[in-house]
């Protein structure tokens, strides 16, 4: 359980990031909050060359609404995403589901950006930043480059990032009049990662729902935009029989690899009830959490 | 960049300089380098919370960080926090309840149920549960351990804490 021999060196500013990433080849990696990647090294799993600490880039912090986006720098810890201002007030999903993510002194260290560009497909985030059709901006030393949610989790573990391209930050569409959203998963032990997780959020009017976006994770090789359980709530009343229709959509797109929790039909089980579940929560009142 | 790293922090209030290994986790420094043994070396990869330490005022996993990362920081482990008296009636309340049993949880638990207990002074069962969640104990069943933590709540709410 001990890690491979590495070097190690810190960057304080982008240019010294991109700098020291072109002189240390294809074999660095970046190490912002490390909450993933020092398991990875512990087990061998990532045997680097060299790691560069990029925790001290001030231009990778802060939150901030800036063009009627609300901007969360890389750097920006869940423990951070649960506790500020601006994100309880304009995402207040990422608030919800912070204390969703492993356990406090993970939180204190775990970063945004590092939770996305791992791309684990049971992770909370990255489904966040799905549902509500954020805007990952990826620095390299030639610029900056925007990649909708949609286009940037390609495969297991695998993202739209470019070799030697960072996330600087996340930009959210400010959460409108009428919006609701959620988070819900099951795990074996709170804080665990989720045999399966829903992210829903909507435009609730009465009973109904518009334009809803159901983001299953937890049970694919990326997180999975539901489109066809989206279709059968869209426009149309939260009642019984819509919420079976969009169960039954639901399994039928579902493709859950089998994983140390259980098979496929556990999983689609689980997902189904999620819905349901996920789905009252947002008629009810959305993201009144109940402890 | 280097295999080697020269860092200089704080560990307990005493500033402590040396050339570390670069993939060093900041358990084995702790352990190895300066004979601090209280901290525990449990799974090694963040699930069990046996190193848990606070970095800059928060817990954190300690087996999940590098020494070499940590210049400038201020670290503090059991045996500061002990030392200090910090957290004297916690440490009396699981001796008291039989919350240790084998120990090895201990200190970790002690670090994170003291981190619940600053962020929210009176916790319910359940969110004593579910903030301790992360830390394993494989002798108690947990429930001493919750009472432990809820019955110091409860005495520190009678008698708040003298500075």
């Amino acid at each position: 359980m001990k890690a491979a021999p590495f070097e190690y060196v810190r960057a304080t500013t982008l240019a010294e990031v991109f700098q020291l990433w072109r002189e240390a080849g294809p074999e660095a990696r970046l190490l912002a909050g490390g909450q993933s990647l020092m398991p990875a090294l512990a087990f061998r799993l990532s045997e680097p060359s060299v790691l560069i600490d990029i925790s001290r880039v001030a231009d990778l912090t802060g939150i901030s609404v800036e063009n009627g986006a609300l901007r969360i720098g890389a750097l920006t810890t869940h423990a951070e995403l649960g506790a500020h201002a601006l994100v309880r007030e304009h995402a207040p999903l990422l608030g919800e589901a912070a204390p969703l993510i492993a356990h406090p002194a993970i939180r204190n260290r775990g970063t945004l950006g590092g939770s996305l560009a791992y791309a684990d497909p049971a992770a909370e985030l990255p489904a966040c930043c799905l549902a509500l059709g954020a805007t990952i901006v990826a620095r390299s030393a030639t610029g900056e480059r925007r990649i909708a949610a949609d286009a940037f989790f390609v495969g297991l573990y695998a993202t739209a990032l470019a070799e030697n391209e960072l996330i600087a930050a996340v930009e959210f569409p400010r959460r409108q009049a009428g919006e609701r959203s959620t988070i819900l998963e099951l795990a074996r032990r709170s804080g665990d990662y989720a045999m399966a997780g829903i992210v829903a959020r909507a435009t609730v009017a009465g009973q109904s729902l518009a334009d809803p976006r159901l983001v299953l994770f937890g049970v694919g090789e990326v997180p999975v935009l539901a489109r066809a359980a989206m279709a059968a709530l869209a426009g149309r009343p939260a009642d019984a029989a819509n919420i079976a229709a969009a169960q039954a959509a639901l399994a039928q797109e579902l493709e859950p690899p089998a994983d140390l929790n259980g098979g496929a039909d556990m999983k689609r089980h689980l997902a189904q009830v999620l819905l349901a579940r996920a789905i009252q929560r947002l008629i009810g009142g959305g993201e009144a959490r109940a402890q | 960049m280097s295999r080697e790293v020269q860092v200089t922090f704080e560990v307990n209030g005493e500033p402590v300089s040396r050339r570390v290994e670069a993939r060093q986790h900041l358990i084995d420094f702790l352990r190895l380098e300066l004979g601090l043994t209280g901290s525990h070396t449990g799974c090694e990869h963040g699930v069990c919370g046996a190193c848990t330490v606070r970095v800059d005022g928060r817990i954190v996993r300690g087996c999940l960080v590098l020494a070499a990362s940590l210049e400038g920081a201020k670290v503090e482990t059991i045996e500061g926090l002990s030392d200090a008296n910090e957290i004297r009636d916690l440490q009396d309340a699981f001796i008291a309840r039989n919350a240790c049993q084998c120990g090895y949880c201990t200190p970790g638990m002690l670090l994170t149920a003291a981190a619940l207990l600053d962020s929210k002074p009176q916790p319910t069962r359940a969110e004593i549960r579910e903030y301790l969640a992360g830390n394993y104990c494989r002798c108690t069943g947990y429930h001493a351990i919750v009472d432990a933590v809820e019955a110091t709540a409860a005495a520190r709410a009678r008698q708040p804490k003298q500075d």
